[in-house]
């Protein structure tokens, strides 16, 4: 869909909420992963506010478009989103990670509405994509089909034997979006396992590759809107992006990877959240 | 003696399932040919899909090909099943309890020339400790066609443990599959053969070696390994008080440990496991392999004899 300027400011706000909400979750829980969420923060809101045909007073419409979130460790962004549509209340955000509550530390689909599947073990979730995709050729349905995977886990051998399958069935009902912030747990991905020429790689499997800023939801949406146009291929959108995203301390660090928010830390992340509200 | 390969049983069923049922597709990685999948693929290739040599894609597409409400077969060798697609298996198919069907061919040593490799001794033992997942190891021919039926009942993910064996047929068309119910194939009192899969046409061999020598064999078929019968179980051990266990796996984890879980909780009794010992075995003549690692009638009975004697 065509993004209003009205549409975009409204977004923009919604990001800067999230990350805030964001920060005050993790914070009180005292665990959970905020870097890989930070850098995902437009990406995930732009999906669910500006692309996904979802219902979720509907959650298992069968000609709903699927959302997948490989990077599962991200749970907490997809989390916010899916209560600020209304799946399930913002106040479960609270008992995030915690016994006998519902948000468990990755994604389930079994406990949680709006989670199309469970995730957490990384590189899985582009192969069950291509069953989705795959099943809404086979039953002409018009859905598509929508991945949030890490560059990091595109270390993993599944993610490769799933694009080779998404070229051959030819899913143009699949997008995969790369969060492109270039840092994994242990270290930068240049240090730890390098990525090549990550266009040329997804070109040879056969995918479309469109670039994006991945902090800007205006090109997130227009990437969007490129892919929906991609005939007889699947899509991948290398969005740019940086770790641990509008928190100075955290911005490309690979320790904020899924370390606690202590409450120094806490204190200096939301006054510079709050910096210009 | 009319005997029948069990794959080529398993490739009609699916052809015969997939007839009546729209939802049924099959994905192979590349083994079709040896699994019997093509059987499928020849008769609905627009539900056929050949994933090449990606096992854990094939497991992960079919978690997707389930949300949608398709119901989802897929093939391999039991040993790649297992070792290459074990994560899929787990973390989205049965912990969302996904209605696919996992077909583990060649399961135990039936693939035998092919070497330690690929053999398949811990495919129950992996399955087993995985919630939500139903393990069913057919015997026969006649068995592995009425699981085959059955497993479409169960909406959630069921492992069916197939071999590359041509075996014997133990039972005929009236036979009545009971998911998670085992079958008394031969009555007696002295103590009771319990066996899964190929081992028990072997386990009835055995029987009739056991009576020349004056010992009443009872011979039950655990087909069902998840859910197991407790109550047949406990059944048999009160009635005659020791229990042989026969399968085609490792002694951990296996049959023999699921029914020692049952009777040490509810009517301990001694007992034997027969099953492959802690070794990798390796090629050979699939017979020769089986005799070699004691999964031979004369092993079951002199396993036996020496329970018999401990009563």
């Amino acid at each position: 869909m065509i993004l209003s300027n009205a549409q975009e400011a409204k977004l923009i706000d919604l990001c800067k909420k999230f990350r805030k909400e964001l920060i005050e979750c993790l914070h009180a829980v005292g665990s959970g992963h905020p870097g890989g969420s930070l850098s995902a923060t437009e990406i995930i809101t732009t999906l669910y506010f500006c692309e996904l045909n979802v219902n979720p007073k509907n959650p298992n419409d069968p000609d709903r478009d699927r959302f997948i979130l490989s990077k599962g460790h991200a749970a907490p962004m997809l989390y916010l989103n899916l209560a600020e549509k209304g799946y399930f209340d913002m106040r479960e955000l609270c008992n995030l990670r915690q016994l006998n509550h519902m948000l468990q530390g990755h994604p389930c689909a079994k406990t949680t509405p709006g989670v199309d599947l469970s995730t957490g073990p990384l590189g899985l979730g582009v192969s069950a994509a291509v069953g989705m995709a795959l099943a809404g050729k086979l039953d002409k349905k018009k859905y598509n089909v929508y991945v949030l995977i890490g560059d990091g886990e595109t270390q993993e051998g599944i993610i490769w034997e799933a694009a080779m399958a998404a070229s051959k069935y030819k899913l143009e009902n699949l997008i995969v979006i790369l969060d492109h912030n270039k840092v994994q747990l242990d270290g930068t991905i240049d240090e730890i396992m390098p990525l090549g020429n990550i266009n040329a790689k997804w070109e040879s499997f056969g995918w479309k590759v469109i670039e994006t800023n991945g902090h800007n939801i205006r090109d997130i949406s227009s990437a969007l809107k490129e892919a929906k146009q991609v005939k007889v291929k699947p899509t991948i959108i290398i969005a740019e992006t940086v770790k641990g995203k509008g928190i100075s301390f955290m911005e490309g660090k690979n320790i904020w990877h899924g370390k606690p928010i202590d409450d120094e830390h806490f204190n200096i992340a939301m006054k510079e959240l709050s910096g210009g509200n | 003696m009319k005997t029948k390969q069990i794959r080529q049983a398993y490739g009609e069923a699916l052809v015969r399932i997939g007839e009546k049922n729209e939802r049924i597709v099959v994905l192979d990685s590349d083994v079709a040919n040896s699994t019997k999948s093509c059987l499928f693929g020849k008769k609905y290739p627009e539900r056929f899909f050949d994933v090449g040599i990606s096992e854990a894609n094939m497991a992960g597409m079919a978690a997707g090909l389930a949300t949608t409400g398709k119901i989802p077969f897929i093939n391999t060798f039991a040993a790649f099943m297992v070792l290459r697609a074990g994560d899929p298996i787990r973390s989205l198919i049965a912990y969302s309890n996904l209605n696919v069907k996992i077909a583990g061919a060649y399961s135990g040593l039936s693939d035998s020339y092919d070497g330690a490799s690929h053999h398949s001794l811990i495919d129950i033992a992996f399955m087993r400790a995985i919630p939500n997942m139903s393990i069913i190891s057919v015997s026969d021919p006649i068995e592995t066609e009425k699981s085959i039926e059955t497993c479409l009942n169960i909406d959630g993910p069921v492992y069916i443990r197939l071999s590359r064996a041509e075996v014997p047929y133990i039972y005929d068309n009236n036979y009545k599959f009971k998911f998670g119910k085992g079958n008394i194939l031969v009555d007696g009192s002295d103590l009771t053969i319990i066996a899964t899969g190929y081992m028990v046409h072997k386990a009835l061999d055995a029987a009739k070696l056991l009576k020349n020598e004056g010992i009443n064999a009872r011979v039950v078929n655990i087909h069902t390994i998840k859910p197991i019968d407790t109550e047949l179980i406990i059944k048999c051990a009160r009635e005659t008080g020791a229990i042989v266990t026969v399968e085609e796996h490792s002694i951990y984890g296996g049959l023999g440990s699921s029914v020692a879980e049952v009777i040490v909780r509810n009517y301990p009794v001694p007992m034997e496991i027969v099953g492959i010992q802690d070794v990798f075995c390796e090629s050979g003549d699939y017979e020769q392999l089986l005799n070699k690692y004691g999964l031979c009638a004369e092993n079951i009975v002199a396993k036996s004899k020496l329970l018999f004697s401990r009563k």
